[in-house]
């Protein structure tokens, strides 16, 4: 939390005006009792009339002047948390555009989204509060016991142990129930937990008739959070009775120790009297101050979890010195890997190990192999979107940990497995690949990829919408625009990670048929489960389990490849090879 | 007119609230007792004060009398009077500190029943709802509704009992109290407290629309966050983070300016009151003052009526925020009572029979079915199933093969005509006894958080060791149990968590291959594996769909090859059905899609 703070630091004048204001105003506050005590001891003892309008007019210009104080503190601290939060947002954003993948991987979106959203929300509503009223609360608890002293030191002694006992309960009952208040929110959550599972599993419990199980498993889940709220309600349901006894503890000593200093003759009435209204400031403060801490408890909470974002290193290391250095190198659109393993964590499997390949420019390299047999893992290291753990990938000869990431990845044209376009005209995803690609590239990218005969029959052709996640276009068509989107940038090397899945077979094999006809030396990387849309390639690569299983062409593997021929004749029986065919399926 | 309607709804959720607040009319009683007892003491203890703050004026009245030894007597008695008063504020603060605490202690427990009695109804009418509900609606909203909104009713009932209760008694305990002192003082409070009220209802008007601004713009925000961060991966392929990055500062931008308005207007509010309030303890002061002179009124009365005044319109700066707090809570309440009492299916007729010893017959007679009215999908529907035969269903997209297997388990029920399993209709068997008859396997996998034994044993919780060993590895799921760190005892996260789509996929199927159930329904039950595993499963599938009527969806047409009828679907209709060889024969639909998956470019 505290490391948020520099994002006030462009609203230092805000954020000192506001609280001081407000102190102003509580200073103002505090000497309406004195007013009171003279109105009663000079004016109600003198009988002078005019003397007490003169104090009422003085109370009623204090208000006035508390007022616009007040209002000058409110409208500072608005601003302070207002621009707080604006400014953290955007450090937020930036900070998680810079993370890498195995970085997201990790955090998973949604609470990455969460922490943008609510929990900054929270922390503005917390140093809005605070600006405005955190420091109001114990300035006027400690100006409400400097004022008692000025009416009477002896009788302010009574403040002076007043306020450290209320200072520990208030801390002490803060300090037990945040640790259950946050038990609480576990509760919830497992509440919330098992409601879901049962919305998206509700196929399954039906069909194994499982419903009373599952509805005695809430029933547990239910009362244990009543539970947990009943015991951090008796807890923070003790907090207003204490504080009430002992402040009236302390009335009680006042007008005892006042009864002394009147008898004595040291004190008057109307000082008693403003004694005891400090007193009751201090009352009426801390009910306020206690919800107050509530507010600032869940803002502490929240600006830690954005703060654990925060120190997530940003991105990808790079070596400096190695970042604007030309290449030098000579190659272009050759991909290599030297003896390249992977491992996503530390202490997990290896997804690849000890890859082995060389592509030249202009090749057409297959990758396949089973679900989870590292054919997607193998492509992401081209880009760099994840670190290797052994060996080196090396792009036109240079290994990428040397490449400024920006200089690279706009060699390299991705096509992800999931389709993913973003709200606005197909012209402006497609020049997502290449800001000033022309109208007639942006067409040819798009006949490439097949796509041109749909985009042809929207009605504002490029300039037709497209909605939050390409929800009004199917499948195949996402696939088709977010090819043609790598095409518009012209990559050396270009990158297909299973992206025709949607396609059916006919469109699958013109695509293949017009990538191969693109003028240019590209390097295609296609990655796929079906044999059908790599057999042509100059090179494929078999994966099984992150090994390399086989690598050559089609009719190499299919020669002496033992998880390439099972692949692909999985893939492709035929009635005649039936012999086969009886063995595996009967 | 509008907001007629909108009140008339409040008050029917209302009605519904004290509905569940009813068994607890006991604590309900008890509180509203405390609360009356609390306030009534908290106001009494003012006028204690100024009892003892008007006698320690007597202590001037004997010096002016002269005589010393008299003085000492007076004092003594003064002290006697005063030690009185003080005992008597002492059992005064300890009664209404405990009061205060009982009042707390009932208020939570009230709530915190409510609302988990709430939340039990509501997810028992989660498990009857028909899947024709569940599929219509976001579960992101049912969750909301069961969760957030139970929980925000929960803040707003708790904030009505503690603050409502308590501002209303105050107000009236104050002014009764004030009455009884003095009229006229009473009099100034009460006329001039009400602009406080006008004033903050006046703010909250004209901020109405800021705040609509803000949350629009705020909306705004996080669609474009949802959308850049849940694509993070393209955005860095395609190097665009600064572009996305000023698109995301343009609307911050707009936000700034929205909020700092609509946060600083709204919060004039509180300044604003608090200086009508001033002004009325201002005018206590003055006129009490006066009255003092004319004798009217003690000194120490008008200590406690300067007191009276702050207490009195205290609450009346609460009962603003009181109010929308509590309107907020009404409207989630009335979100949720609106799950609670959505339709349930139509529960099991008293005399539906559990099926038993079931053979396998399933006759489909002439069956309609459609999700939407005006959207027919599938009519005249005929189809008999012997016992024991492999009945694949194959088609493109959305021609209604999922839909057979909603109505085959008595998901959805049919529109017209009848489904029989064993010459019974599935209208007249529990639903328990029919769903249970299939073992079901799906393209969406399901596992639930737990173990993976847990989710194992679904079908069959008292399943042995063996019995669950075996399964997993006719399912092939063994090898990659046996990996995980604590093998069949490890814990998998909601949903799966971090096991791949394919292994989800193992074990689902690991759960049927123990329940063995008689009849099969494998919906792409194998469509994240890949290839080469999927025939090796093939074979234990096989095994399995021995003596089993099977219903088989599949994609992959090698996949159902081997079926005894293959049903060719197209929008809603079978177009074409018979085995493998006669439908290649034929040249129709299937013999298409077939040679279409085959061809090589």
């Amino acid at each position: 939390m505290k490391k948020l703070l520099i994002y006030l630091k462009d609203y230092k004048k805000e954020s000192v005006l506001g609280p001081l204001f407000k102190l102003l105003e509580a200073s103002f506050e505090l000497t309406v009792p004195l007013v009171v005590a003279s109105m009663i001891d000079v004016g109600i003892a003198d009988g002078d009339k005019g003397y007490i309008v003169k104090m009422c007019l003085i109370m009623a210009a204090l208000g006035l002047i508390g007022l616009t104080c007040s209002v000058t503190a409110q409208f500072f601290a608005a601003k302070a948390a207002v621009g707080f939060a604006t400014k953290l947002r955007h450090g937020l954003f930036e900070h998680i555009e810079k993370l890498s993948f195995s970085q997201m991987d990790k955090e998973g979106t949604s609470t990455l989204i969460t922490r943008m959203t609510s929990d900054i929300n929270q922390v503005q509503s917390g140093v809005n509060l605070v600006l405005r009223l955190f420091l109001r609360s114990p300035f006027i608890v400690f100006g409400a016991m400097i004022m008692a002293f000025t009416v009477d030191v002896k009788g302010a002694l009574v403040f002076v142990v007043v306020i450290p006992v209320l200072s520990v309960i208030v801390f002490g009952i803060m300090l037990i129930s945040i640790p259950l208040f946050k038990k609480v929110q576990g509760a919830l959550d497992r509440v919330l937990g098992i409601t879901r599972e049962n919305l998206t599993g509700v196929r399954v419990i039906r069909a194994f008739g499982e419903e009373e199980t599952e509805i005695r498993k809430f029933d547990e889940e239910t009362d244990n959070l009543r539970h947990m709220q009943m015991v951090a309600a008796r807890i923070s349901a003790l907090m207003n009775p204490l504080t009430y006894i002992v402040v009236n503890a302390g009335l009680i000593a006042l007008i005892y120790v006042g009864g002394v200093r009147v008898e004595a003759g040291i004190l008057t009435q109307g000082q008693v009297v403003a004694l005891v209204n400090y007193m009751s400031q201090i009352l009426v403060e801390l009910v306020k101050l206690a919800n107050l801490i509530i507010t600032v408890t869940k803002a502490v909470a929240c600006g830690n979890r954005i703060q654990g974002i925060f120190e997530i290193p940003a991105g990808m290391e790079q070596q400096a010195g190695a970042v604007n250095e030309k290449n030098n190198s000579g190659e272009t659109g050759t991909v290599e890997f030297d003896h390249v393993s992977l491992r996503y964590y530390k202490g997990g499997e290896e997804a690849l190990t000890d890859i082995h390949f060389k592509a030249k420019q202009g090749d057409t390299i297959g990758v396949i192999g089973g679900t989870g047999s590292g054919k997607s893992s193998l492509v992401n290291l081209i880009p760099r979107f994840y670190d290797v753990e052994k060996g080196s990938v090396k792009v036109d000869g240079k290994d990428v940990r040397e490449y400024d990431l920006t200089q690279l990845r706009d060699k390299i044209g991705v096509v992800m497995q999931k389709a993913v376009l973003f709200k606005g005209t197909i012209r402006e995803n497609l020049l997502w690949g290449n800001e000033n690609a022309s109208e007639e590239e942006l067409w040819e990218a798009l006949r490439t990829a097949q796509a041109e005969e749909f985009v042809l029959q929207k009605k504002k052709r490029l300039d037709e919408m497209i909605e939050q996640e390409g929800r009004n276009l199917s499948g195949g068509q996402k696939q088709r625009l977010s090819i043609a989107r790598a095409l518009v940038k012209k990559p050396e090397i270009l990158i297909l990670d299973d992206s025709a899945s949607a396609l059916d077979y006919a469109t699958d094999a013109a695509l293949r048929k017009s990538l191969k006809q693109m003028p240019g030396e590209t390097t295609v990387f296609i990655v796929s489960q079906r044999a059908s849309s790599l057999m042509h390639a100059d090179t494929i690569i078999v994966l099984d389990d992150g090994n390399v299983a086989g690598m050559g062409t089609h009719d190499e593997l299919l020669k002496d490849c033992q998880v390439y021929q099972e692949i692909y004749y999985s893939q492709f029986e035929r009635t005649g090879e039936s012999g086969k065919k009886e063995d595996i399926n009967a | 007119m509008k907001g007629d309607k909108k009140s008339i709804k409040q008050k029917e959720t209302l009605m519904k609230v004290l509905k569940y607040i009813k068994p607890y009319s006991f604590l309900l009683i008890l509180t509203v007792v405390m609360a009356a007892v609390s306030v009534a003491l908290t106001l009494y203890l003012p006028i204690l004060t100024g009892n003892a703050v008007d006698m320690l004026t007597l202590f001037f009245a004997p010096s002016e009398t002269g005589g010393s030894g008299k003085i000492d007597m007076d004092s003594v008695r003064i002290w006697a009077g005063i030690f009185d008063v003080l005992i008597k504020m002492a059992v005064v603060i300890l009664l209404t500190a405990l009061t205060q605490w009982i009042m707390n202690i009932c208020n939570n427990k009230i709530v915190y029943s409510i609302i988990q009695d709430i939340r039990k109804k509501a997810f028992r009418r989660l498990e009857e709802l028909p899947l024709k509900y569940l599929d219509a609606h976001s579960h992101g909203d049912i969750v909301s509704r069961v969760v957030a909104d139970v929980d925000q009713f929960a803040d707003g009932l708790l904030i009505g009992f503690t603050q409502l209760f308590t501002g209303v008694i105050t107000i009236l305990g104050t002014l009764g109290f004030m009455l009884s002192v003095n009229v006229g003082i009473t009099v100034v409070v009460v006329v001039i407290t009400p602009v406080s009220l006008f004033v903050a209802s006046f703010i909250a008007k004209k901020t109405f629309s800021m705040f609509k601004l803000q949350s629009e713009t705020r909306g705004e925000q996080t669609a474009l966050i949802n959308e850049m961060i849940g694509n993070q991966k393209v955005v860095q392929a395609f190097n665009r983070e600064v572009e996305t990055l000023e698109k995301f500062d343009e609307i911050n931008a707009r936000l700034e300016k929205c909020s700092l308005r609509a946060i600083f207007f709204s919060s004039l509010t509180n300044p604003c009151t608090r200086f009508v309030n001033s002004l009325v303890y201002t005018g206590v002061g003055l006129t009490g003052a006066l009255a003092v002179l004319r004798g009217g009124l003690t000194v120490g009365q008008l200590t406690c009526f300067l007191s009276y005044a702050n207490q009195y319109t205290k609450p009346f700066n609460e009962i603003s925020g009181v109010i929308t707090e509590l309107q907020n809570a009404l409207a989630c309440a009335a979100r949720i009572f609106e799950l609670i009492e959505e339709e349930p299916q139509v529960p099991d007729g008293v005399d539906a029979v559990a099926l038993q010893n079931v053979e396998g017959r399933v006759d489909l007679e002439n069956v309609s079915f459609s999700y939407v009215p005006d959207k027919k999908l599938i009519e005249g529907l005929n189809l008999h199933v012997k016992p024991g035969q492999r009945i694949a269903i194959v088609g493109p997209t959305g021609c209604g093969k999922t839909t057979i297997i909603n109505l085959l388990m008595r998901f959805y029920d049919v529109d017209g005509g009848s489904i029989s399993v064993d010459d019974n209709n599935i209208q007249d068997i529990t639903r328990k006894s029919l769903r249970t008859s299939y073992g079901m396997v799906l393209q969406d996998t399901w596992l639930k958080k737990g173990t993976i034994r847990d989710n194992i044993v679904v079908g069959k919780p008292d399943a042995t060791e063996e019995e669950i060993i075996s399964a997993a590895k006719a399912s092939h799921a063994h090898s990659f149990i046996k990996r995980l760190p604590d093998g069949y005892d490890t814990v998998i996260g909601e949903d799966g968590g971090s096991l791949s789509g394919g292994q989800k996929q193992l074990l689902c199927i690991t759960r049927v291959m123990l329940s063995l159930p008689p009849m099969l329904i494998l919906d792409e039950a194998t469509s994240s594996i890949d290839t080469r595993t999927e025939i090796k499963i093939q074979k234990a599938f096989a095994a399995m769909m021995e003596g089993r009527t099977s219903f088989i969806v599949a994609h992959r047409l090698s996949t159902i090859q081997n079926a005894d009828v293959i049903l060719v679907m197209k929008d809603g209709h079978i177009i074409e059905q018979g085995s493998h060889e006669e439908l290649l024969a034929k040249k129709g639909f299937y013999a298409n899609l077939y040679q279409s998956q085959f061809a090589i470019a």
